[in-house]
């Protein structure tokens, strides 16, 4: 056998550094799935896509539904409503951004920004107050939509934070008409 | 086991020596309950055998309770309600299983409070002290998971603004919720992982009472002066203390009789004085209590959360309260570094006594303030109580170590003893035998 420089780190160290290793791994790869079998299950996964018929929703009235265990407004509007929220100069808004996940993350938050894309008459939000949470009451407060019983938020008739404590406007999911009025959240 | 010199477990009978060789388990009792203890503790060395029989008590209840109860969105609700009408004694179960949580939070203040005082915390008993901020901790978890379990509005709304707490965390916040609740939101999921943990924490908790108890019987318990035993002597010794068992145990359980005679009349008279309405109500994800507000012993706390209503530099107020809820205890847990003073008692610290009572009076001024609605002037008050509750260990303690004076202490425990009683005996004279 050839000459082997004794080194400072001996085939004693090594053996033990790579036993180390190889316990480190074998017990993160038994964590793991303890970890992960905490995260959403197939059945919650699959709910995070849901199609809402629509076709019953008359002009000026809403439906909620729940969403990822949260409620999502669906509201027909009324042309009064749509033209009393686009009269509406965004820049006196306590929050100028859409909030729309369909539209980009800074798009201002004019009324066709708030709205199903080219469908003004729907409007489609997260029903989940801005504060901490709480479900607006509909038909309610100063300015004709949307009203907080918690700490007394309003929203407007596109679901905008006009007055109270609520930071942003009420948020618009990822939403479309894959049919005549069927609606696809998500 | 405390270096206090006493005697110590020698096995007499054939049986003992037989099983001590074996398994030393007699000679660990005996040494427990025969453990010497200051002479001089106080009343509010009581809490410690309250909290024991907490735990026992909402083990064995809980153990019930779970017999009955179904941890499943569409039957939790309706299985508590079966449990108080249709299992036998059912309600009293239920009743001292909850009326149990309250229980056991006023004694683990009272308890925290105690050593806060009496500086407990210090050297050598600061491991003690971490371990039982631990054990708050893990009681605060459970107590939260177990309110989870009714599925009552209060439940499910209380679960949704807590873990949304952790949404709050940069970067993985959102991950984490997720993890947490199982899902985008509370639900089904949530329910039963809960369920699992609340059932599993009681007995995490246990492990560290042990733990807790066997590091306080290390470095032998505190006592009102704050002045160590003696370790000199058998003799002196002897002077400071006295064996747990009978003269504490005793004391301890008339203690814990007029506790549990307290107790029982909240039981049986006012089950639902600390609860809320809001939680006989089924959860519904549709619609929002006007108020949510969590149980009493986690008012203090929810009102630091609230208080943080302002941007701190890149830390946006959401954040930001979450920090200081958790900072808030944090600061509990390394106070036996934060206090510089050499005297252990606040009995002999004239300056002390003054801010302590200060936190105190901001306790429950907390207290209050996290049950009011999140509106002036309650934000103000609990935004200067939570500056005090900081600057507390944060700057007093420290700097009161350097400024303070103290006033002097007892040389031993037996001097202190014998001062307080040797008063009530001229005070009252002979105590003859009732007819």
């Amino acid at each position: 056998m050839a000459h082997v420089e004794e080194q400072s780190a001996s085939r004693r160290d090594f053996l033990y550094v790579a036993t180390g290793a190889v316990g480190a791994i074998a017990v993160g790869a038994a964590v793991w799935p303890l970890v992960n079998q905490m995260n959403p299950s197939a059945d919650v996964q699959a709910l995070a896509s849901i199609r809402v018929d629509v076709s019953a929703v008359e002009e000026g009235s809403q439906i909620t539904v729940l969403y990822l265990g949260k409620p999502v407004f669906i509201r027909r509007r009324t042309a009064e409503d749509i033209a009393g929220a686009e009269a509406v100069d965004v820049s006196t808004l306590p929050d100028p951004i859409a909030r729309n996940a369909n539209l980009d993350a800074d798009a201002p938050a004019i009324d066709a920004n708030r709205a199903l894309d080219g469908m003004e008459e729907w409007l489609v939000m997260m029903g989940v107050c801005t504060h901490l949470g709480c479900v607006p009451l509909s038909d309610a407060g100063d300015f004709g939509g949307w009203f907080c019983p918690c700490h007394g938020s309003h929203y407007d008739a596109a679901g905008r934070i006009r007055r109270g404590p609520a930071p942003t406007n009420l948020p618009v999911p990822v939403a479309s008409f894959v049919e005549d009025l069927v609606l696809q959240l998500g | 086991m405390s270096g206090i010199p006493h005697d110590h477990y020698e096995p007499k009978t054939d049986a003992e020596k037989w099983l001590d060789k074996r398994l030393p388990v007699v000679g660990l009792v005996h040494a427990t309950m025969t453990l010497p203890t200051p002479r001089n503790l106080n009343w509010m060395w009581i809490w410690g055998i309250v909290l024991t029989v907490c735990l026992v008590m909402q083990i064995i209840t809980g153990i019930a309770l779970v017999m009955h109860y179904t941890p499943d969105t569409s039957m939790a609700f309706a299985s508590v309600e079966h449990i108080m009408r249709n299992v036998n004694g059912g309600w009293a179960l239920r009743y001292i299983h909850q009326n149990g949580a309250s229980l056991f939070f006023v004694a683990v203040y009272l308890h925290i409070f105690r050593s806060l005082y009496y500086g407990s915390y210090k050297a050598p008993r600061e491991v003690t002290w971490i371990i039982g901020m631990l054990i708050y901790l893990l009681m605060m978890a459970t107590a939260f998971m177990g309110y989870v379990l009714p599925w009552g509005q209060m439940s499910f709304w209380g679960a949704t603004v807590i873990t949304g707490l952790f949404g709050a965390i940069p970067v993985i916040g959102a991950e984490l919720q997720t993890w947490l609740l199982g899902g985008p939101a509370v639900d089904n999921a949530t329910l039963t992982r809960f369920f699992s943990l609340h059932y599993l924490m009681p007995f995490v908790i246990l492990g560290l009472v042990v733990t807790h108890i066997w590091a306080f019987h290390t470095t032998g318990n505190n006592n009102p002066t704050g002045v160590e035993v003696r370790r000199t002597s058998r003799r002196e010794a002897e002077a400071d203390t006295l064996p747990f068992w009978p003269y504490f145990v005793i004391k301890d359980l008339f203690a814990l009789v007029l506790v549990l005679a307290i107790f029982a009349a909240v039981v049986g008279f006012m089950p639902n004085f600390l609860g809320h309405p809001d939680n006989y109500i089924e959860a519904n994800p549709l619609s929002t209590p006007a108020h949510i507000v969590p149980e009493w012993y986690f008012l203090p706390f929810y009102a630091i959360l609230r208080a943080i209503t302002f941007d701190i530099l890149f830390i946006d107020s959401k954040l930001g309260g979450v920090i200081a809820m958790f900072g808030s205890i944090a600061v509990m847990a390394f106070v036996p570094w934060l206090d510089t003073s050499r005297v252990r008692s606040g009995r002999y610290r004239p300056q002390f006594k003054f801010w302590f009572a200060g936190l105190c009076v901001t306790f429950m001024v907390l207290m209050w303030c996290g049950a009011m609605p999140a509106e002036q002037p309650y934000v103000i008050i609990s935004q200067l109580a939570t500056l005090y509750w900081f600057a507390y260990f944060l700057v007093v303690l420290p700097l009161l170590g350097v400024i303070e004076k103290p006033s002097p202490q007892p040389a031993t425990i037996a001097d202190d003893y014998a001062a307080g009683h040797d008063n009530r005996v001229s005070g009252s004279g002979t105590v003859k035998p009732a007819e």
